[in-house]
């Protein structure tokens, strides 16, 4: 078989060389390694996964603080409860299908009511795996650890978002979720971005409508936006990357001088993203109307992801299309 | 093993935990007098290994509950901590008053252990299965952090049904994590009935050697036999396998009716029957 190709390859979304592709995954090891470097007491766990997510990266330059798993989830989450009760800052990822549903109870009892500052790291999340099926989608992961008391959820859009994010809350004494895909993401914000817990990116104002998205949504929700704004239409994009604490006060202030809100994640439109945002404006009694986009309440069917963001409205002419649609509805 | 550690037990180290394992017995009737249901039997079977540990194994600072060298100790059959919370409130962890509020609105001592309410508590149980993974992950920061300290979890023996434990079992043995010692309390009895009925779990000493763990056996109201045995394993410093020791006990034990009848996993006793079970505690001791 061929080895060659090193390029992304669109039918199958793998890459023929893994090692070397993945940016986001690359800049994730190489962060946390360098956080080791200087002093902060990072350790990293994978369940079978470190050529997956990239932490052999991490294992070649602290190989003592790498800690192999194998395939058991709920103990290695287990393990990175107690090894966080000593003072060390556990990293710990598999995919978000597992990490979240599988090990939710030894999260929710060992590390979010502890208050164990452990990172969990769910990668290959929403519909990014494609033809792996529901066994391996997960379109549940926020709304589940949105409902954990004191879990702090974050999703970065890209590797370096991502970075800056581990590295803001690196001395935070409290638990966190992390959510990324499969670390191919097209940089939004390049080498100088800025993550502050709990305080949304605005890219851009709109009075027409305020498209907010998450994580992997908001490359595609921007490009969406510049299609939308050659049609004339005044659109603003906000980079919600915490999902909890959620920024209210950058919603109200969008349902303040937008006519409509849409919300765009790679998840179960129930819970996640566009449930946070509906309870904010319900609860402050804006008259905006909401459209949450997103995974219908439903399982996803098969395919290459590239398809299947096309089939889900989740690629940039999908949002563009959604929004039309919704501005259309509510236009008098 | 190094031949200079002394593993010999002495009389008076017998005594001594032959009186705390039967204050052990003494507090947990009357910490469940308080609450009016709790886990009588399954703190029973346990209380000469509670004794031992805290009145001898464990390396502990009276009154500092969070010095980082001390021992670990983790109750994974966290049903049984009505028997332990008085243990730590001796070691002077948390004021000995709390105990007389045991389960009553907003005192810190419940059902099972909460590590951020009870100084003390090194980690929090209550879902079986837990607490051998949460052991494992202090044993590999001990080894990060390079502190000499041993980490013992509890188990119960109707929680070796749970697929978790034996997650834990392969990965510490692969880890060779030392320092990591289990002791399970073979009562025999779960909720509903006894374990080999409910779901074997034989053959058990097998089951832990064949993961590669160092396995003893020892009846676990033997006092000179048990801590003969929880001495060497705590002075060994050359293994390199986590350490299994399958106490056999029995369920209820220091009470003859509770010893015979399955009911008492959880149960309550009338105030009539309290000072005869009290009695025969002191009798049995």
């Amino acid at each position: 078989m061929s080895k060659t190709k090193a390029d992304l390859q669109p039918e199958s979304w793998s890459y023929t060389d893994t090692l070397d592709k993945a940016p986001s995954f690359a800049i994730i090891s190489q962060t946390l390694a360098d956080l080791a470097d200087e002093g902060h007491p990072i350790v990293v766990g994978t369940a079978d996964l470190k050529y997956s997510n990239g932490l052999f990266r991490f294992e070649e330059r602290h190989p003592d603080r790498f800690f192999q798993f194998g395939i058991s989830e709920q103990n290695m989450i287990s393990a990175a409860a107690g090894m966080a009760s000593t003072g060390l800052k556990p990293h710990v990822a598999t995919f978000a299908s597992f990490m979240a549903l599988l090990a939710c109870e030894q999260i929710r009892t060992d590390i979010a009511y502890t208050m164990m500052p452990v990172r969990l790291i769910g990668t290959h999340t929403g519909i990014a795996f494609g033809f792996y099926g529901t066994s391996h989608h997960a379109t549940e992961d926020l709304a589940i650890m949105r409902s954990l008391a004191d879990m702090n959820v974050v999703a970065p859009a890209d590797g370096p978002q991502f970075a800056a994010a581990l590295r803001a809350v690196v001395d935070l004494e409290e638990p966190i979720y992390f959510r990324i895909g499969r670390g191919r993401d097209p940089e939004v914000y390049g080498a100088d971005a800025t993550f502050e817990l709990g305080k949304a990116i605005v890219h851009e104002a709109g009075t027409d409508i305020t498209l907010i998205a998450t994580g992997s949504m908001v490359y595609p929700t921007l490009e969406a936006a510049k299609a939308l704004r050659a049609e004339g239409l005044s659109v603003g994009v906000i980079d919600m990357h915490t999902i909890k604490p959620l920024d209210a006060e950058a919603i109200l202030k969008a349902a303040g001088n937008s006519k409509l809100i849409m919300t765009v994640e790679e998840h179960n439109v129930l819970g996640g993203l566009g449930g946070a945002v509906a309870e904010v404006l319900s609860e402050n009694g804006t008259p905006v109307p909401l459209h949450r986009h997103g995974i219908k309440d439903t399982y996803v069917i098969v395919g290459p992801p590239t398809h299947l963001y096309k089939h889900y409205g989740l690629d940039a002419d999908g949002i563009a299309v959604e929004a039309k649609t919704f501005i259309s509805k509510f236009a008098k | 093993m190094s031949p200079s550690v002394d593993n010999a037990v002495t009389p008076e180290e017998v005594e001594l935990i032959r009186q705390k394992a039967l204050f052990v017995r003494e507090e947990t009737v009357r910490l469940i007098s308080i609450a009016k249901v709790g886990h009588y039997a399954s703190a029973f079977s346990c209380a000469e290994i509670f004794a031992a540990l805290y009145y001898n194994i464990l390396n502990l600072k009276r009154g500092e509950p969070n010095w980082p060298d001390r021992d670990r100790f983790l109750m994974g059959k966290g049903h049984a901590a009505v028997g332990y919370f008085p243990l730590l409130a001796d070691w002077g962890f948390f004021p000995k008053e709390l105990l007389d509020g045991y389960t009553r609105v907003g005192n810190p001592l419940g059902d099972h252990p909460d590590m951020k309410n009870v100084p003390g508590a090194d980690f929090s149980s209550g879902s079986l299965g837990h607490n051998l993974s949460v052991g494992l992950g202090m044993a590999l920061a001990g080894r990060v952090l390079g502190k000499d300290y041993n980490t013992y979890v509890l188990l119960g023996d109707g929680e070796q049904q749970e697929g978790q434990v034996w997650e834990a079992a392969i990965s510490a043995a692969h880890q060779k994590a030392s320092r990591l010692i289990a002791i399970v309390d073979r009562n025999g009895y779960s909720l509903d009935g006894a374990v080999d009925e409910v779901m074997g779990i034989e053959p058990l000493p097998e089951k832990w050697r064949s993961f590669g763990w160092e396995t003893h056996e020892v009846d676990g109201h033997d006092i000179p036999a048990l801590l003969g045995l929880l001495k060497k394993v705590a002075n060994d410093t050359e293994r390199e396998a986590p350490v299994c020791i399958i106490a056999h006990t029995i369920k209820g034990k220091g009470i003859g009716f509770m010893e015979k009848e399955i009911g008492w996993h959880l149960g309550w006793l009338a105030d009539e029957d309290e000072k005869a079970v009290m009695a025969e505690l002191r009798a049995n001791a």
